[in-house]
């Protein structure tokens, strides 16, 4: 890998270069997954960063073009491993788009309220791991203990702790069980009180306060420059929220309020994180007493399959319709389309471009983490020593598989 | 509800140069050619009426064996007025076209995945390199013509056999 | 270990220290913190509280030099293979290596061009934990099953005649392939 063309050695008069090339190796306890960066250092201090990327890239998307556009929604699931959901309904939006379908309401809500408890999941790993990365390593173990009720109900939901493939084209594999409603509410009240607990117990804490505030600052500028989104933007002061301004499924009926902090450093970057838990357990309440009994999933035979599985039993030109959708999967019309959502990262978008098969000719998905770790070259202010660069990267939630596609 | 996006305000402005796309449905979009594509960014970001001071993803496409062969498609959205634009620059082969990184400085590694997988050099980018394959790859990933599983190595059995001679360039890549 | 190899050579003593030496490199296997991918999230809590990995010994170290297993967890690009044997290189014997998920197995879905079939093209691998990715439950059991292969393995220079080469042994053969 020769491709190091970053380092300039200052020569002093008496021939001695000051500045050191450094590398933060792929395999690094706090580089958040395979980042490899390239540091210029004078000492502890760091002149300039280099990230070297690609390291977990897997060609996703020449993966999707040979893939049924139902095939692709596991793909989609490993894009940003910590909240799949998110992924699953940002990508089912878009392939609806080009059918022109909706899905019905109960399936809407489901997708929310999946897409709410992932929000919370995901951003409760880098609640935990920012402070374990700048030293405070109980914080993970507790975060990661609630993230173990999130996946608890996430089995109960889809039966996978992960990697749920969840969603469908015109809504979801299934309803929700017996007894999940109550669990989640169970889950609510529970976690409500652990947020203030993590507040507390390192929000307030002097060495945690002294490595991340003032650390990386962003101004709101740059930021849109840089093309950051989701909390990074949020924390820099632009008040932009895809749920608010552009709302999707039934966001337009829940009621939340968009965290805006106005330093953009690493702490607000990470307390709009821990503010954005307590607005999704709101949402996640709000889900959980509107919802309707309903269908689902669309009941179009020739995009989804039967709601009622009896019907198989029974109807040739069902069994028929669940072949060919088994076999070889639904016709999307003509056409492209460019769908983003507000994922736990960022700006999630797929752009989608379909050509009459079974089988999209493009699909570009536009990753937020792959565009807010940009942040980490020359532009951000502040970042001065070694240890910033560590407190940057664990602010700034890169998940190098949605880096990488 | 905002008012109707200006789209005539834009071909107005840029006669004949920039074209609207009519199959395309779900945002306004523009055809523009890669020697106009500089000066329409510029206009887009600055003009008062549209703002689009966030570039949201730059993307390539390989319409092998139709021509012209590559489009690179940009998406941009104004923050303030929650407008989203689409723009399409259709390239012939070889495929060059200008950068927009002293635009947004998003542009330049989304220009490196562009360059990265389909091969499209941008003019002027500070440094335009390879960003996910190792360096010393050979081959353009995202063009059609390339095969899904690459051309076999020891790393990967299943790939295609190499045109040609038999060698893989891969061989130890350390 | 050598100077006693010819002296007690059917004496029960070497079977002993088999299951000495055995027992202590079972019972405190350090992995290296080697999380790529999604699979990474699922040993992170395998060592969290609910399915705790401290219980057997099991502690993360960040520095291959100090481990003694080095768990592939995640998808493997032709970019980061170099990468992982230099890692594995840098590993102290005796080494194991755990495959965990099937992307780490096989190359799972991903059959591409920049994606490396399957870890046991370039290190040679001990367990396999397959899964996608595999619950904590089921690298717990990939860890036991490693401390059941570590029991089995002779170190004594008998060993040489049975079927069974010892581990190290094994790793030295697969690095000349590679």
């Amino acid at each position: 890998m020769t491709d190091v063309n970053i380092i300039h050695e200052s020569n002093n008069e008496d021939g001695l270069s000051r500045e050191v090339l450094m590398n933060l190796g792929p395999q690094h306890p706090s580089t958040h997954g395979v980042l490899r960066l390239l540091l210029q250092m004078d000492g502890e201090i760091v002149k300039r960063i280099e990230p070297h990327i690609g390291l977990l890239h897997r060609g996703t998307e020449k993966l999707c073009e040979s893939f049924t556009y139902t095939q692709i929604f596991p793909l989609t699931d490993r894009l940003d491993y910590l909240c799949q959901p998110s992924n699953n309904l940002g990508y089912a939006l878009a392939v609806e788009a080009l059918l022109d379908i909706k899905a019905p309401e109960r399936a809407q809500y489901i997708r929310v309220l999946m897409a709410e408890l992932s929000r919370i999941s995901g951003h409760l790993l880098i609640t935990g791991a920012l402070p374990m990365d700048v030293g405070a390593i109980t914080t993970l173990l507790y975060t990661m203990r609630d993230r173990e009720m999130i996946m608890d109900l996430m089995e109960m939901i889809s039966g996978a702790r992960m990697h749920t493939s969840f969603c469908r084209v015109g809504g979801v594999r299934e309803d929700l069980p017996e007894g999940c409603v109550e669990r989640i509410i169970e889950f609510c009240d529970i976690f409500e009180q652990r947020i203030t607990d993590y507040e507390d117990l390192v929000g307030n804490n002097r060495v945690f306060l002294a490595r991340v505030e003032n650390v990386g600052n962003i101004t709101g500028e740059d930021a849109i420059a840089l093309g950051l989104s989701g909390p990074c933007l949020r924390a820099s002061g632009v008040d932009w929220d895809i749920r608010r301004d552009a709302p999707y499924e039934i966001y337009d009926r829940l009621d939340f309020n968009v965290i805006v902090r106005a330093d953009g450093d690493c702490y607000d970057r990470w307390k709009c994180r821990v503010d954005e838990m307590v607005e999704s357990l709101k949402m996640i309440r709000q889900c959980v007493a509107q919802m309707q009994p309903g269908p689902f999933l669309i009941a179009d035979p020739k995009i989804a399959f039967p709601v009622n599985k009896d019907l198989l039993a029974h109807s040739m030109e069902a069994q028929i319709h669940h072949f060919k959708l088994a076999a070889e999967g639904f016709k999307v019309p003509k056409g492209e389309v460019y769908t983003a959502i507000e994922a736990p990262k960022g700006e999630l978008g797929f752009y989608i471009i379909s050509d009459g098969t079974e089988k999209p000719f493009r699909v570009k998905i536009r990753a937020p983490s792959f565009v807010n770790l940009q942040a980490l070259t020359d532009r951000t202010t502040n970042m001065k020593y070694l240890a910033d660069v560590i407190a940057m990267i664990g602010s700034l939630d890169p998940v190098m598989k949605e880096v990488d596609k | 509800m905002q008012d109707p996006f200006p789209l005539a305000n834009i071909i107005d402005n840029f006669n004949g140069r920039v074209s609207v796309a009519a199959n395309v449905t779900d945002m306004p979009c523009v055809i523009v050619n890669p020697q106009d594509l500089v000066e329409l960014c510029l206009f887009l970001r600055d003009n008062e009426m549209f703002k689009f001071n966030f570039m949201a993803d730059i993307g390539g496409v390989d319409f092998y064996p139709n021509l012209p062969r590559y489009q690179l498609v940009y998406h941009l959205y104004s923050i303030s007025l929650g407008w989203r634009l689409r723009i399409k620059c259709p390239l012939d082969e070889p495929p060059t076209a200008p950068t927009i990184t002293h635009l947004w400085t998003t542009a330049n590694w989304h220009e490196r995945e562009a360059y990265d997988m389909f091969g499209i050099v941008f003019e002027g980018h500070p440094d335009l390199r390879r960003i996910y394959m190792w360096q010393e790859f050979e081959g353009w990933p995202m063009r059609r013509d390339f095969p899904l599983r690459g051309y076999k190595d020891k790393y990967n059995p299943f790939g295609a056999e190499r045109p040609g001679e038999g060698k893989s360039p891969i061989g130890d890549i350390l | 270990m050598g100077s006693l190899t010819d002296r007690y050579k059917d004496n029960v003593l070497f079977t002993t220290s088999d299951n000495i030496i055995n027992w202590s490199r079972r019972s405190s296997l350090w992995p290296e913190t080697f999380g790529i991918a999604c699979c990474a999230i699922e040993m992170i809590a395998a060592g969290c509280a609910r399915y705790d990995l401290d219980r057997f010994g099991v502690v993360f170290r960040p520095s291959p030099r100090q481990s003694d297993v080095m768990i592939i967890a995640g998808t493997i690009t032709k970019k980061m293979a170099p990468i992982i044997r230099r890692l594995y290189d840098q590993m102290p014997e005796p080494r194991y290596v755990i495959a965990m998920g099937t992307c780490a197995i096989s190359g799972g879905v991903y059959n591409t061009y920049s994606v490396v079939q399957g870890s046991d093209l370039f290190v040679p691998v001990d367990v396999h934990v397959a899964g996608c990715p595999p619950r904590p439950d089921a690298l717990l059991h990939g860890m036991v099953l490693l401390q059941e292969k570590i029991s089995a393995s002779r170190q004594s220079k008998q060993a040489k005649d049975s079927s069974q080469p010892p581990l190290t042994q094994q790793s030295a053969n697969i690095k000349e392939n590679v």
